[in-house]
């Protein structure tokens, strides 16, 4: 399986589609340990990436997912919309020119999106961040580029979140109240992987 | 939940509309990216002092934008931080050609964008500096957490700093004032009701009838503990001597007294908790040069107040009583 700008395309709007339906429950995920926004500051995010899929065919996986970061640094604010639109910005840095890509390779892209992410956020595994979905995920896809496994490995990382004491955030202030509550930021990092493998692309 | 707005997505684009009909004297309202600007900025040869964060602690930042205090003001979505395109641009509409201090609450989110912001102008060749403010003392575990809060030496910042700029004081001498301003003041708070955020409907926590979040942040961040509910001579006391003992102030220090209303508190009450802040720290030996009393940096309708304690030397105190006009301060004119 490749994975070339439509198909990156049509997990986008994957993305945008189950964040519209899945930002209530987010938000609630926020609210018990952050501030309650998270999925309505993602979901305005992805709603403006979506506004500007349709053009974009012809562009590069590379320039398309640069573009996506932009609008994410511009639209959703909090930590979420820099840490987002870094994890973009630098898995397109990642992709140069290419036009396409294996799951492994697109993994491997990945992987340079979530280091994006911990140089600028200062967050390691364990710290009850999207970095405990994200990094099995991405070092998953990239050493046996499956997705589903992938998406399986995000969805096992957000689990074991819920055990964790925050150290990084909002959520850090709670101390051991922290504890007992599934990261929000995991839960939206295991989406993005849930839209990758559920996506027939 | 009931709220005086019409879109939950428009809540901060109209509050911001009407701020502009209702202070067009003051201040300018620009969109697309949305930030406010001092209606005679940029004002040439003047270092440009720009901050913002999550709107719903009204006045702060938008109602300090005028005279002596900000140049510009990037108000985010609710309790959400401004991104950098709102920062960048603020920045560059303040720019007078003396660079630009940025004063920055310490939140991951502010830090991130303002970070973000800073790249890019210093890129297009502005001087940028930028001063962390986290004063909160609730935050105890600093290594295992996000960091103390900023909270009220925000708006103690912003007023000094700005009347040293419109001095004529220059950038690096400006961002070393804030840092010392951040780094002689403490604050803390409590709540005794949740905030309800307008833009999602949601309430930001829960307490029980005879419960308070002792050392609240302004969002709704749990404090040090939760406690029963005293009288406010008690609770009053029990936020000021962390404070007091955090720094630590000295018996003989000059300072600034500041209790600030966090939204849904009556000013009733206010002055009550005020008359116990002054009594405690007399009695601790400090000089109380200056006050100030009231909703400033507040929390949507949280029913709380928090109270900040700035060592106030002759300089400071000086730069305090400068000429402001803005929305929220005025005086000197």
């Amino acid at each position: 399986m490749n994975y070339d700008t439509e198909t990156l395309i049509a997990w986008l709007r994957c993305i945008q589609e189950r964040l519209a339906q899945e930002r209530a429950e987010l938000d609630h995920l926020d609210a018990e340990i952050g501030d309650g926004d998270h999925g309505s500051n993602l979901s305005r995010g992805f709603a403006k990436v979506a506004e500007k899929l349709g053009g974009r065919v012809s562009e590069s996986p590379g320039a398309l997912l640069k573009e996506v970061a932009m609008t994410l640094i511009s639209t959703v604010g909090g930590a979420s919309g820099p840490l987002y639109g870094t994890f973009f910005l630098e898995t397109a840095k990642a992709m140069g020119a290419s036009a396409t890509f294996s799951a492994a390779e697109l993994g491997r892209c990945l992987k340079s999106g979530v280091a994006g992410i911990q140089r600028l956020g200062k967050a390691s595994a364990g710290d009850k961040t999207m970095l405990d979905a994200l990094i099995p995920a991405v070092d998953v896809l990239a050493s046996q580029g499956d997705v589903a496994a992938a998406a399986q490995s995000a969805q096992d990382g957000l689990a074991a979140t819920t055990p964790l004491q925050a150290r990084k955030g909002r959520a850090s202030y709670l101390g051991v109240r922290s504890v007992g509550h599934a990261d929000p930021g995991a839960a939206s990092a295991a989406l993005l992987f849930a839209c990758l493998a559920q996506r027939d692309i | 939940m009931k709220a005086l707005i019409n879109d939950p997505e428009a809540v901060v684009s109209e509050s911001l509309a009407g701020m502009a009909l209702a202070h067009g004297d003051l201040l300018q309202v620009h969109t697309d990216p949305s930030y406010v600007l001092r209606q005679d900025a940029p004002i040439s040869g003047k270092v440009a002092i720009v901050s913002g964060g999550g709107s719903g602690h009204e006045p702060m930042h938008a109602g300090f934008v005028g005279l002596g205090m900000l140049d510009a003001a990037c108000p985010g979505a609710v309790f959400t931080s401004p991104t950098p395109d709102q920062i960048v641009a603020a920045s560059l509409a303040a720019h007078g050609g003396a660079g630009v201090l940025h004063l920055v609450k310490n939140y991951t989110g502010d830090v991130l964008n303002f970070q973000m912001a800073a790249e890019i102008l210093q890129d297009q060749g502005v001087a940028v500096e930028q001063v962390l403010i986290d004063d909160d003392v609730a935050v105890q575990d600093s290594l295992y957490t996000a960091g103390r809060r900023g909270v009220g030496a925000t708006v103690l910042a912003e007023k000094i700093c700005g009347a040293a700029a419109a001095e004529g004081m220059a950038l690096a001498d400006l961002a070393a004032l804030g840092k010392r301003i951040n780094g002689q003041a403490r604050s803390m708070g409590l709540a005794l009701g949740p905030c309800h955020n307008p833009s999602t409907g949601q309430e930001g926590f829960q307490l029980g009838e005879q419960e308070i979040e002792f050392g609240v942040g302004i969002h709704g961040e749990p404090g040090r503990e939760r406690l029963a509910m005293a009288p406010a001579d008690t609770l009053t006391h029990m936020l000021m001597e962390p404070i007091l003992n955090d720094l630590p102030f000295h018996p003989g220090d000059p300072v600034l007294l500041f209790v600030d209303a966090l939204g849904a508190i009556p000013l009733l009450e206010l002055y009550i908790v005020y008359r116990a802040a002054e009594v405690v720290a007399r009695e601790y030996g400090l000089h109380v040069q200056r006050r100030l009393v009231g909703p400033y940096m507040t929390s949507l309708d949280m029913a709380g107040v928090a109270i900040t304690v700035l060592r106030l030397e002759a300089d400071l105190q000086r730069w305090w009583d400068a000429p402001v006009c803005t929305v929220a301060l005025r005086w000197g004119l």
